[in-house]
């Protein structure tokens, strides 16, 4: 094995890849195919003119991701950060921001309200969500915008629900962190969607600490401020975090699901015949999908070989998710939708690693449940535009449709 | 086989639980990785394994 040079000095490299093939909209960006293969950790650009590595195969992904001594400390010296969203980086940054033994602390003070069984309890309710907005959307005559009458409106009632937050607030988090995701806004306006949706937290996180409910931030107050383990402050960092990791992501995946699966009427079949495959499917669209474009990244804190290249303390790494459950050597015919795949839980749609998605169980369970739902209710759903007009969030951190005209 | 865990490393993602629940669960107070069977019979063995092979924090070890 040899260790690669550093690359040389003076050339420009490309910024990150996000745009996916002309007239293929559910594939991730061409170029990451040619890099698995030749480059597979190669240099990117970063807006700001500095440059991070970009790893694109699954296992040096894996090996990244699943190592602490790449750190997920924003404010360390080198951390990527240059064209990340979700705002600045702040003293009071959440725990998917820092590194054990506090990022440990924190993440265990919420783990328990997203496990397994926890959430399987919460199917009944998802269910009766779910089937309330089908009934308001069978009302209609169609056609319907499916992102704004069902995709977006589970996980956001659902999340709403289990932290406390009142619904009837959802407008002002759903547009504040519309801003926070964006790729292309401005940094002063998605700094002021910061500080709004602080502002926003602030208040509610101090309507709850006189009248802590029966809901994660209630816990959270009575538990853990009221005992001095966590400040005022860290508790809103806690909701900031739950809400925008809560349904952004879940939202997207339920509109893209949707559109692949009324594009491919084989698929939908299967699984209208037998709803067994759905949780197996759930995993394949997840794999397929992978919509977070933009990350996870990391800082090397040492100098760590990774697949016999060199990656030096104090530079910065992009993993590119959708590369990795691409990558044919660990998923055959890998740009193919298989949803009776046997190894397609090996994705990494929800990261790898201590940092791997919290809200992962509560995530499955939404889209089974909804998917599932979706199919047996309305079997003759289908795209009302052609696909070429669909508006996809190629301007965003999370990828998906901005909407999704459907009829049936 | 026999099975080892590394609690401390858990960061809770559930993953072995809803890949082999007769031998992972998660404990109440924290979402922490519990043991249910640390010798499995035969006819779980693959589903040990593929817990294993996914755990993100690599608490999990086979023997």
């Amino acid at each position: 094995m040899t260790i690669s040079p550093t690359a040389p000095v003076g050339t420009a490299p490309a910024p990150l890849p996000v745009e996916p093939p002309t007239g293929c909209p559910f594939d991730p960006p061409t170029a990451f195919g040619a890099l698995r293969t030749e480059e597979p950790i190669s240099r990117i650009a970063l807006p700001d003119g500095s440059w991070a590595w970009l790893a694109t195969r699954y296992s040096d992904i894996r090996a990244i991701l699943g190592d602490t001594r790449f750190s997920s400390d924003t404010t360390l010296h080198g951390y990527p950060l240059s064209g990340m969203t979700g705002g600045g980086n702040t003293q009071n940054r959440g725990f998917i921001r820092m590194d054990p033994p506090e990022h440990t602390r924190l993440r265990r003070m919420v783990t328990r309200e997203f496990m397994v069984k926890r959430v399987e309890a919460l199917r009944p309710e998802i269910q009766r969500i779910t089937d309330e907005l089908c009934d308001e959307m069978a009302r209609g005559q169609g056609p319907v915008d499916l992102v704004e009458a069902l995709a977006l409106p589970v996980p956001s009632l659902v999340i709403s629900l289990l932290l406390g937050v009142p619904y009837d607030d959802h407008e002002v988090f759903q547009r504040l962190t519309g801003t926070l995701l964006s790729r292309t806004v401005p940094d002063d306006e998605r700094e002021a969607a910061r500080v709004e949706l602080r502002d926003y937290l602030d208040q509610l996180v101090t309507a709850k600490e006189a009248d802590p409910g029966d809901d994660i931030l209630g816990r959270l107050i009575t538990e853990q401020q009221q005992t001095g383990e966590i400040t005022h402050d860290e508790v809103a960092a806690f909701a900031a975090l739950l809400l925008i990791a809560g349904h952004e992501t879940t939202a997207n995946m339920i509109g893209l699901s949707a559109l692949t699966l009324m594009r491919d009427p084989e698929s939908a079949a299967r699984l209208r015949q037998d709803p067994g495959l759905i949780r197996g499917a759930v995993e394949e669209l997840l794999r397929f999908h992978s919509i977070i474009r933009n990350g996870p990244r990391r800082v090397a804190t040492a100098d760590i070989e990774i697949d016999g290249h060199l990656i030096r303390a104090g530079e910065g790494v992009v993993a590119a998710v959708p590369s990795a459950n691409r990558d044919e050597s660990v998923f055959a015919d890998a740009d193919r939708l298989d949803i009776c795949r046997p190894n397609a839980q090996h994705h990494v749609a929800f990261g790898y690693g201590i940092h791997q998605c919290l809200g992962q169980a509560l995530a499955r369970v939404e889209l089974q449940v909804v998917i599932g739902t979706l199919l047996r209710r309305f079997p003759t759903l289908r795209p009302a535009v052609p696909v070429d007009e669909i508006p996809f969030r190629t301007d965003m951190a999370i990828y998906g449709c901005h909407a999704l005209p459907v009829t049936w | 086989m026999k099975i080892t865990l590394d609690a401390d490393k858990c960061c809770g993602a559930g993953q072995c639980v809803l890949v082999a629940p007769e031998v992972f669960d998660q404990r109440d107070e924290d979402g922490i990785v519990v043991l249910l069977d640390a010798e499995p019979p035969a006819e779980q063995h693959d589903a040990v394994r593929e817990a294993a092979a996914i755990c993100p924090a690599a608490v999990i070890e086979v023997h």
